[in-house]
C-alpha cells in the first residue's frame, strides 16, 4: 500500500528546477567558452554564461538561507548508518525486487547514500564551481591579476565534467522510485508516493 | 625712462608673439627676398632656408632621419655597450644593407650626396628641406642619385619614368608642413617599391577608405602622418618598431584613446599638447561608448593585447607586399641578355633576374607574437649561428606575462640571402654600381659582389659564400580600422583561431588541458554506460520476475 505525502515545498521545487535549468544552460554556454563547439559565438556564450552564473549564485544564496531558516539542512547530515545496505541494494537488491533498505518520509527525505552525494555536491562541487567561476570572472573582467587563468579554467572545467556525470546518474536515479516517474512527478507537484510503513508521524 | 621702454617692448613682443602663435601659417614664403632668385643647385636653396631657420640645421643633424642611426646601450645581450643602431648599419633581408649601395639606398635620405662611406654628416647645406616640406608635389629625388633630384629632365631607365628638374623657386614659395605625399614618397616605397617593405604603409594611404585606414580616411579622422608623428624641433616622434632597439619614443594609440578606449570618449580634450588643437576643430567627437560587459572586457584586453592586434585585421589591404625574397634564385636572363622578369596575373613581379624570387601577399592575416617593444638586431659584421635556421635578423623580445609584453601583429618577411660560412657572418652584397665595380646588377657575379660589399662595409670576408634562410619581424601599426572592421572574439578564442600557434598563456576557447578533457569525457561516457547497463539489468530482472 502506498500513500501520498507532501514531500517538497514550493521553494524547494523552485530551487531544484531553477538550479537544474541554470546548470544545463551553464554547461551549454560553458563548453562553448571551453572551445568544444561553436554555436552562439564566443562573445555571446561568455556574456550569457556570466549572467547565468551570477543568477545561480543568487539562487544558491537564497537556498542556503532557506535551508538554515527552515532547518531543512538537517536532511543532509551525513550518516554511515545503513550506507552499506543502500549500496548493496543498488548493486543487488534492486534487481531482485527488494524494497529500499531506507524509506522516505517528510522527516527523513534522503537516504544515507543521497546524503553523502548531496553533501558532497554542496560542500565540494558548488564551492569549487563558484570560487573558480568568480576568480575567472574577475580575472577577465575585474581587478584580479593572475599571470594566467590556466589552472582556474582547468578546475572549473573539471567541476563541469563532474556535474554532468552527477546529472546523468541523478536523472537515472529518479527512475528507481515507487514507479519510474514518481520521483520526477514529486519534484514537480511536491506530492510523493511513499510506502505506508515508512510514514512516521 | 628705460623702464618704460622695457615695458612697452615687453607688451609689443607679447602681443606679436601671441599673434604669431595664433596664426601659424602667417608666413608667405614667396615674399622673402632670399627666395626670389633662381637656384641652380639644391644646396643653394638649403642655405637660403637656413638663413632664417637658423637652428633647423643643428636640429636636423641630431635626428634619425639625418643620421639613419641612433645610440643605444640597451641592445639585448649587449647591454652596457654603446652601439649605433639604425638603417645605416643593420642588415635586412630586402636589399640587405646600405654599405656599398649608397647612391641607390640614399635616394631616400633627407640629404644630398651620401654616395659612399665618406658623406659629411656635419654639412648643413647638404640637408634636403624639400623632400619633407614641398607642398606642390613636384619635387622628386632621383632613385639612384644619392639623394639628389635631377639637374636636367631624365628618364629613369628601370621604369621609364620621367624625372623633371625641380623648379626650386616655385617649390620654395610653397613650402609647408609635411603631408601624406612627402612622407609617403619614401615611407610608402621602402624595399624598392610601393608596399614592398612595411606591409602596412603604402600609397593607399594617400586617400584611403575607412575600411583601409580609419584615421587617415576623409570619412574618418582625415588625419595626416604628422598629426600623430609630431616633431619636436624636427625630431619626429614614433620610431620604427622593427629597427629601433629600445622601447622609447614610441607613438601609442593610448595617447589619444586613453588606456580604456572602449569605455571612454576619445579623450583628446585631455591632451595637453598640440594634438588637441589638431583635433578640436576637425575630428568629430565620438559619442561616449556604451559601458557594458563587452566594452569593459575589451578594455581589460588592452593589458595584454596591443590595440593593433584587433584593429589591424589584415595587412597590405590594397597593395601587395613581399613576404618571401630568395636572392639565391637571381641571375636568370632573357635571350636578349636582360634580367628576366616574371609577373603574376596582376602584373606584380614574382621573379626578377636582378633580385631573385618573391612571394607577394595582399589582404593578409598577420602573424602574432609577444612583444615588449624591445628589439635585438644583427648588425653589420655580427656573428651568426648557421645551424640555427632560419636566422633571425631581428629578435623581438616579449613573453606571456612579461612586463610591457603584449600580443602584437606582425608581417614576417622570410627569404634566402648570402652568408659567409667560414666567418659566420651575413654577407653584404654590392648590388648597385657601375660595370666593373662588382655590383651584381651590372656584373652578375655574386663572388665579386660579396667581395666589394664586404670591403665597403669593412667586414672580413673569407671569399666563400652560401645561401641561408632568414626571417625579419615587422610589427604592424598602420592600416588601423574601426570596431566594425576589427577582429571579433571568435577570431582568437577558438581552437584553430588566429592565435593558435602563440606560445604559452591561457586563451579561453583555444586552450584546454588534454588530460582533464579526456578524463572528463571518460567520466561522462562511464556514467552513461553505467546507467544504461544498470537500467537494462533492472528491466531484465523485472521481466523475469513477472514471468516467474
Amino acid at each position: 500500500m502506498s500513500k501520498k505525502v507532501y514531500m517538497y515545498k514550493r521553494f524547494e521545487r523552485f530551487w531544484h528546477w531553477a538550479q537544474a535549468a541554470l546548470i544545463f544552460f551553464l554547461a551549454f554556454t560553458g563548453f562553448e567558452v571551453h572551445g568544444s563547439y561553436r554555436v552562439l559565438g564566443f562573445e555571446r556564450a561568455v556574456v550569457l554564461h556570466n549572467y547565468a552564473g551570477f543568477t545561480l549564485i543568487t539562487l544558491i544564496a537564497f537556498a542556503i538561507f532557506w535551508h538554515f531558516t527552515t532547518g531543512e539542512w538537517r536532511h543532509y547530515i551525513p550518516t554511515t548508518d545503513k550506507l552499506r545496505e543502500m549500496l548493496l541494494y543498488y548493486f543487488k537488491g534492486i534487481f531482485q525486487g527488494e524494497r529500499k533498505p531506507v524509506g522516505k518520509s517528510q522527516k527523513v527525505k534522503l537516504n544515507p547514500l543521497q546524503r553523502l552525494t548531496y553533501v558532497g555536491y554542496k560542500i565540494a562541487i558548488v564551492p569549487l564551481m563558484v570560487s573558480t567561476g568568480l576568480i575567472y570572472y574577475y580575472v577577465a573582467h575585474g581587478d584580479i591579476h593572475l599571470r594566467s587563468v590556466k589552472y582556474i579554467a582547468i578546475f572549473h572545467a573539471l567541476g563541469a565534467f563532474l556535474l554532468i556525470a552527477f546529472t546523468i546518474i541523478h536523472v537515472y536515479m529518479t527512475t528507481t522510485g515507487h514507479s519510474v516517474t514518481s520521483h520526477i512527478k514529486a519534484m514537480i507537484t511536491g506530492w510523493d508516493e511513499v510506502e505506508d510503513e515508512d510514514i512516521t508521524e | 625712462m628705460s623702464r618704460k621702454v622695457f615695458f612697452f617692448a615687453s607688451v609689443f613682443f607679447l602681443v606679436t608673439g601671441v599673434f604669431a602663435m595664433l596664426s601659424a601659417a602667417s608666413v608667405d614664403h614667396s615674399k622673402f627676398a632670399e627666395l626670389n632668385r633662381s637656384f641652380s643647385k639644391p644646396e643653394e636653396l638649403t642655405a637660403a632656408c637656413l638663413k632664417c631657420h637658423n637652428n633647423a640645421g643643428t636640429d636636423i643633424m641630431k635626428t634619425n632621419h639625418w643620421l639613419w642611426t641612433r645610440k643605444t646601450d640597451k641592445m639585448p645581450g649587449r647591454e652596457g655597450q654603446m652601439l649605433d643602431v639604425g638603417k645605416k648599419n643593420i642588415i635586412n633581408n630586402f636589399c640587405i644593407a646600405v654599405a656599398s649601395n649608397e647612391p641607390r639606398c640614399t635616394s631616400c635620405h633627407i640629404g644630398y650626396g651620401w654616395k659612399d662611406g665618406n658623406f659629411d654628416f656635419t654639412n648643413q647645406n647638404k640637408i634636403d628641406c624639400l623632400v619633407c616640406h614641398d607642398t606642390t608635389g613636384t619635387y622628386e629625388k632621383f632613385p639612384t642619385g644619392a639623394g639628389y633630384p635631377v639637374d636636367k629632365d631624365t628618364v629613369f631607365p628601370e621604369n621609364k619614368k620621367l624625372f623633371k628638374k625641380p623648379d626650386y623657386k616655385f617649390i620654395a614659395h610653397n613650402v609647408g608642413r609635411p603631408n601624406r605625399q612627402t612622407c609617403g614618397s619614401c615611407h610608402f616605397y621602402g624595399g624598392g617599391g610601393n608596399a614592398v617593405k612595411h606591409g602596412a604603409l603604402d600609397k593607399s594611404l594617400l586617400d584611403p577608405s575607412k575600411e583601409i585606414d580609419v584615421h587617415m580616411s576623409k570619412d574618418g579622422g582625415g588625419m595626416t602622418c604628422v598629426d600623430c608623428h609630431e616633431a619636436d624641433r624636427h625630431d619626429i616622434k614614433g620610431q620604427l618598431f622593427s629597427v629601433s632597439v629600445e622601447n622609447k619614443d614610441r607613438l601609442s594609440c593610448e595617447r589619444c584613446h586613453t588606456r580604456n578606449p572602449h569605455t571612454q570618449t576619445l579623450f583628446v580634450e585631455n591632451q595637453p599638447d598640440r594634438t588637441y588643437d589638431i583635433f578640436k576643430n576637425r575630428l568629430y567627437m565620438r559619442e561616449k561608448p556604451e559601458v557594458n560587459f563587452t566594452t569593459r572586457v575589451l578594455d581589460k584586453h588592452t593589458e595584454r593585447i596591443a590595440c593593433q592586434s584587433c584593429h589591424i585585421k589584415f595587412y597590405s589591404t590594397k597593395h601587395k607586399t613581399k613576404v618571401w625574397w630568395d636572392w639565391s634564385k637571381a641571375g636568370q636572363k632573357t635571350p636578349e641578355g636582360k634580367p628576366k622578369v616574371i609577373k603574376d596575373q596582376d602584373g606584380d613581379p614574382i621573379y626578377d633576374g636582378k633580385k631573385g624570387e618573391f612571394k607577394l601577399v595582399k589582404n593578409a592575416v598577420p602573424e602574432y607574437y609577444w612583444f615588449n617593444g624591445t628589439v635585438d638586431h644583427i648588425l653589420v659584421g655580427d656573428k651568426i649561428d648557421p645551424d640555427k635556421r632560419p636566422i633571425q635578423i631581428n629578435r623581438i623580445a616579449g613573453e606571456c606575462g612579461g612586463p610591457d609584453s603584449k600580443i602584437w601583429p606582425f608581417k614576417v618577411i622570410r627569404g634566402k640571402q648570402m652568408f659567409d660560412p667560414e666567418n659566420k657572418t651575413l654577407v653584404i652584397p654590392k648590388l648597385f654600381g657601375p660595370k666593373g665595380s662588382g655590383a651584381y646588377w651590372n656584373d652578375w657575379d655574386w663572388a665579386k659582389s660579396a667581395e666589394a660589399g664586404m670591403k665597403a662595409a669593412g667586414v672580413p670576408y673569407s671569399g666563400k659564400y652560401d645561401w641561408i634562410e632568414t626571417e625579419m619581424h615587422w610589427p604592424l601599426t598602420h592600416l588601423v580600422v574601426s570596431k566594425e572592421n576589427a577582429l571579433s572574439c571568435n577570431d582568437c578564442h577558438s581552437r584553430n583561431g588566429r592565435l593558435a600557434g602563440l606560445p604559452a598563456c591561457w586563451i579561453p576557447g583555444r586552450d584546454r588541458s588534454l588530460f582533464f578533457d579526456i578524463f572528463g569525457i571518460l567520466l561522462i561516457a562511464g556514467s552513461f554506460a553505467g546507467v544504461i547497463v544498470h537500467g537494462a539489468m533492472r528491466y531484465q530482472a523485472a521481466k523475469k520476475r513477472k514471468e516467474d
